[in-house]
């Protein structure tokens, strides 16, 4: 498999891929699959009706990683590209996803990623989804994922999801069902800057005795432009948390839009959204360690956004 | 080590501090003190830089530091204990620490390392941990002049015998490096060297401890 210069950087970006991985592994590249392979308990199969993958994780799989990076390095490129992850009764894996686009060109080039997630009962899955946008051509970076997800019961959904830089426009859909005893951590963190544009989106839906936590922290730079939403419902007895924290510089905006449905009153659902410069008392802190202004900008930024 | 001419800081039409001026020597250990409202801590900020004066000369190991930012003057030597903590989202003890110089300071503060370095300095620590935390930034600075701004408010009583312990033996183990604590504290002010009191932001007695503190402590020894 021969990979360009632009394509390895996006894989060591997105999935931390400097070599081919050991497990089941899906790389595409400009709308085609350029490498393939399956393990003796994850596999990998190409839809046949539309384009993308349907990934199925044996029951009892345990510490395994698929990954399934994604990477555009051509401009004028729009996929919309289905996948769908089947994850068999106690398992514990992690699924390493993301994309970049790295458009030099002038015209837009554009990922739609839709990951459906089936997870079975007593199930620890992890998944890491990175976007990335490279290129200084005038064509747009664009990628917008939606992820959905039905997780069974007993079992837990860790979503690590974060834009690192240069994605211009974004629109990302986070769906989830919880059965009994089910959970859900989510990790958000998201980094606009120039003219760039992000939604974040979010529905979970709680069963009995489940619990789902989201983390949102966002950095909006120059003149770019955040809305975050989520609603929590909870329909039983079932414990929620979102919270949503963003960082403006410059001339940006965030607009928070939290949303919480208690349809039973042993439903727990709690909101915190906080938005604001950084603390000057944050910076003089950091200063008076010997830091200059824009290094301590920089390690409580970084720090934010980790 | 550290001169200070005709020092003014006024607000608002109010004079916070009024023309004080004074001289420390290396390896002093200082405590001012007085009452709410004197300009103690006006005067401490103003030393790290985090305020500038009306009028007056700071000058630090021979230099006019008075128009130095805070991180010039941090790295010529002068190290600053916050009164109140900062809390940052993201950011670990053991990250501040480092940046402070020497993450293996915490135990100095009665933290236990492997329970707190990985921790977020955000509102999961209580008042009092991250009161020590601010302290211990200070203390692993191993500055020229350190600087601590009622390095007891918000701490617990357990911590606070722990803060004295551990000014104590900075003041055992300093060799020219000097200490300025700002403090209220009867058992700060006796590990002092030298006192100074504040009024109405002029200095009132200034001078060593052992002739100032009777003074203070109204007949108590």
């Amino acid at each position: 498999m021969r990979l360009s210069e632009e394509v390895k950087q996006i894989f060591c970006e997105v999935a931390e891929l400097t070599e081919i991985p050991a497990g089941a592994y899906n790389f595409r590249v400009n709308g085609k699959s350029v490498g393939r392979q399956s393990s003796n308990n994850i596999d990998i199969k190409p839809k046949t009706d539309v384009s993308g993958l349907e990934i199925y994780i044996k029951a009892g799989t345990k510490n395994e990683t698929v990954h399934i990076p994604v990477a555009i390095s051509v401009t004028g490129i729009e996929e919309v590209v289905y996948n769908d992850f089947f994850v068999g009764d106690d398992s514990d894996v992690t699924i390493v996803a993301g994309c970049g686009i790295y458009n030099c060109g002038d015209e837009n080039s554009t990922h739609n990623g839709i990951h459906r997630f089936f997870i079975g009962k007593n199930c620890k899955v992890k998944y890491v989804e990175r976007h990335l946008g490279l290129g200084r051509g005038a064509g747009g970076k664009i990628l917008n994922p939606t992820t959905e997800l039905e997780v069974g019961e007993n079992s837990e959904a860790t979503l690590y999801m974060e834009q690192l830089k240069g994605v211009d426009s974004t629109i990302r859909v986070t769906k989830a069902n919880l059965a009994k005893d089910a959970h859900i951590i989510i990790e958000e963190r998201l980094l606009t800057h120039g003219r760039q544009t992000a939604e974040s989106a979010y529905q979970i839906e709680l069963g009995e005795d489940s619990t789902a936590n989201i983390n949102s922290r966002a950095v909006a730079r120059d003149i770019s432009r955040q809305k975050f939403a989520s609603c929590i419902v909870g329909n039983r007895r079932c414990r929620g948390h979102s919270a949503c924290d963003a960082i403006l510089m410059e001339d940006a905006s965030v607009l928070a839009e939290p949303a919480l449905d208690a349809k039973s009153p042993d439903a727990a659902l709690i909101h915190e959204a906080a938005i604001g410069k950084i603390a000057g008392d944050e910076i003089i802190k950091l200063c008076s360690l010997g830091l200059t202004e824009q290094e301590a900008e920089s390690k409580i930024i970084n720090g934010f956004l980790k | 080590m550290l001169k200070i001419n005709n020092l003014t800081y006024v607000i608002e039409g109010r004079k916070i501090l009024d023309n004080i001026s004074f001289d420390l020597n290396p390896g002093s250990f200082l405590v001012i003190t007085g009452p709410n409202g004197s300009g103690k801590s006006t005067l401490a900020q103003i030393l790290m830089g985090i305020k500038k004066p009306n009028a007056g000369q700071i000058i630090f190991d021979g230099k006019n530091i008075t128009d130095f930012s805070v991180t010039e003057r941090a790295k010529l030597g002068l190290a600053f204990a916050f009164q109140q903590p900062v809390k940052f989202k993201g950011l670990t003890v053991e990250e501040l620490l480092e940046i402070a110089g020497n993450a293996k300071i915490l135990p100095k503060v009665g933290l236990d390392p492997e329970k707190y370095l990985s921790r977020e300095l955000n509102s999961t620590l209580s008042g009092g941990e991250l009161k020590r935390i601010e302290i211990a930034t200070a203390l692993a600075r191993k500055a020229k002049l350190t600087i601590f701004d009622e390095p007891e408010a918000g701490i617990d009583l357990w911590s606070f015998e722990k803060l004295t312990e551990a000014f104590s033996e900075l003041k055992k183990q300093q060799k020219n490096g000097s200490v300025i604590i700002i403090s209220h504290q009867e058992r700060i002010l006796k590990i002092a060297d030298q006192i100074m009191i504040l009024e109405k932001g002029k200095i009132k007695p200034f001078g060593v401890a052992a002739e100032i503190l009777p003074e203070i402590l109204g007949g108590k020894k």
